[in-house]
């Protein structure tokens, strides 16, 4: 037994001594490249990561899905705070800056705007929050599984997806509660939030791989987002605060993207908005040009942080 | 040369030659299946370091006012800490292989392993493989929040799998894990048996190129342990190459024809399991 042992253990040296053996033996590199071996991580070109992704596209619905299913499950109403989360989040809103703080005088129905502002914008909030943490929180997976990093990203945003859909519903009736009407500009929607849902998608690919590396922006997302919340007209109207301001500064507040899908989606859902505006006569960004400003920011959201994200694929999971 | 080799391990195996003769009575699936001995695995000179977070020493424990002194004199994180946790190890593994990977707890098993799955970058070096190596192991993408049946399907898709796959597996996996009703239950229920076992039934559904198992056969009870080590064989002959980390040496011993001894990541001894169990152990 022992000498074809040692045999084996010879030829296995010879194998380990690799191209510096003095018998001329071949490099490990060229003995891989004749045996067509090809090295373990790679970035894949983006045509083939885009197809990858595809080819994931169920497990990350799934991934969605179970995750927002177990986000309630060991509460007794369980599903059911799906649809009383947002709604009492408009409750507190509403007491807070409706009743208490009293801001009703520019907008006529004030209820409906701050609760369509909330909602659109903690769609933005989350999916940032969520893509911050998607690479960070999930090492263990990334560690265990071979799968296009940006699945979990793209996961975390069509999870907040899932759930914006059913506050949206919510949406609808308290507006429809508050005294607007059903008009066809309704039917406009599902694509003002595709495109708030491909900036979403954008902006969680560049923060998760900023979340990947930088590991203290977990601690300072939340103070970057409150601040953003406050600038993108959630509360307020920016026509009516801007109006003293610069045209260059007002521009500015309404070209802020959370600030533009807001706009947008109170122009569409709400009748008495663009009234309030048209009564008020300050200057302000048009429809068309909303439209304009939503659709740049999907395409280079997407463009810039699916790249991005991209650049970096063979180094998540490093640490 | 592969000729050579496969004679050699033969030699060094006479037990290979019963399973590479069943393997030989079924009739051939895929007409180019490589012969044994080519190799499909290719480590080279690597090396993998780790960066871990939150282990700040005693000395240095966190207070606001020592880290505010640590940005001000220009000093690294103390909580991140690097690891070289793979130094340089060579080997090359051929078609047929099964290869035991022992060592001490740190020894850099798991971190090879996932360095050869291609889910940790290399340092330095480089791996060659075959095809796409899996580790066998979804643990990470189950929520214990979640029934088994949705743990099922979701531990399928994050293994790649299509929905009609995925349908096909699914009474198997099941079945296979022996759990029974308890799959309409939330994860969270199981016995620690249990979880391990439907785990182990779902990781093993998916065929493998290049299989990597990490310790997954020191789950469940004796029938279970049977039925599992089964499945690994099964694997095996299905596979090209096998590797395969535990620390039950016994069951190194059964199933692989070739053990690599790591310690403090480097290759301590690399040979067959008779010679090397027999230097580790003393």
């Amino acid at each position: 037994m022992s000498q074809p042992e040692s045999a084996v253990a010879d030829s296995r040296a010879g194998d380990r001594a690799g191209g510096s053996s003095p018998s001329g033996k071949e490099s490990l590199s060229a003995l891989a490249e004749r045996h067509g071996l090809r090295r373990a991580i790679a970035r894949p070109s983006l045509p083939v990561y885009l197809r990858q992704l595809w080819d994931r596209r169920h497990f990350v619905l799934t991934y969605a899905t179970s995750r927002n299913v177990s986000r309630y499950s060991d509460s007794a109403l369980g599903q059911l705070w799906q649809v009383l989360t947002p709604l009492l989040n408009a409750g507190v809103y509403y007491l807070m800056f409706g009743l208490i703080m009293g801001q009703k005088k520019d907008i006529t129905n004030y209820t409906a705007f701050l609760i369509t502002g909330v909602f659109v914008y903690s769609y933005t909030q989350r999916s940032v929050t969520g893509g911050a943490k998607s690479i960070s929180g999930n090492l263990s997976l990334i560690r265990a599984l071979h799968f296009p990093r940006a699945a979990l990203p793209l996961a975390y945003t069509i999870q907040e997806f899932q759930q914006l859909a059913i506050s949206m519903g919510v949406l609808a009736v308290i507006v429809l509660v508050t005294g607007e009407s059903l008009t066809w500009l309704w039917l406009l929607i599902p694509l003002a939030l595709l495109l708030q849902t491909i900036f979403n998608i954008g902006i969680s690919l560049l923060l998760a791989r900023v979340g990947a590396f930088v590991r203290d922006m977990n601690q300072l997302l939340p103070f970057i987002l409150r601040t953003w919340l406050y600038t993108s007209g959630v509360f307020f109207s920016i026509p009516a605060r801007m109006k003293d301001a610069p045209d260059w500064a007002r521009t500015l507040l309404e070209f802020n993207p959370p600030s533009v899908f807001i706009d947008l989606i109170r122009h569409l859902l709400l009748n008495t908005y663009p009234e309030d505006l048209r009564r008020q006569g300050f200057p302000h960004s048009s429809l068309p040009q909303l439209w304009l400003y939503a659709g740049f920011w999907a395409a280079a959201a997407l463009a810039g942080g699916f790249l991005y994200f991209w650049r970096a694929e063979e180094r998540y999971g490093r640490g | 040369m592969a000729e050579l080799t496969k004679e050699l391990s033969q030699m060094a195996h006479p037990n290979e030659q019963a399973s590479q003769a069943d393997v030989a009575a079924t009739p051939p699936v895929d007409a180019p299946e490589p012969e044994p001995g080519t190799p499909t695995v290719i480590v080279d000179d690597l090396h993998i370091v780790y960066r871990v977070y939150g282990a700040a020493s005693a000395a240095e424990k966190g207070n606001a006012a020592n880290a505010l002194m640590r940005i001000v004199r220009r000093q690294g994180r103390p909580q991140m800490k690097e690891v070289h946790a793979v130094k340089g190890v060579t080997f090359v593994a051929r078609h047929g292989d099964a290869v035991g990977i022992i060592g001490r707890n740190g020894s850099g098993k798991s971190t090879l392993l996932r360095a050869i799955a291609g889910l940790l970058p290399p340092h330095k070096g480089s791996v060659y493989t075959d095809g796409q190596p899996s580790l066998l192991g979804v643990n990470a993408a189950l929520m214990k929040e979640l029934t088994g049946e949705r743990n099922v399907v979701l531990g399928c898709y994050a293994m790649g799998m299509t929905p009609a796959q995925v349908r096909e597996r699914y009474d198997e996996i099941v079945e296979f894990s022996g759990i029974g009703e308890f799959v309409q239950f939330p994860m969270s229920t199981y016995s620690s048996g249990m979880g391990a076992r439907l785990r182990f039934a779902i990781a093993s559904a998916k065929a493998h190129n290049v299989l990597l198992i990490d310790e997954a056969l020191a789950t469940g009870d004796r029938d279970f342990k049977r039925k599992s080590q089964e499945r690994i064989q099964q694997m095996r002959d299905e596979a090209g190459t096998v590797f395969l980390v535990a620390h039950n040496l016994d069951v190194i011993e059964e199933t692989c024809n070739r053990v690599i001894w790591l310690h403090k990541g480097q290759i301590k001894m690399d040979g067959d399991p008779a010679t090397v169990l027999a230097a580790y152990n003393s």
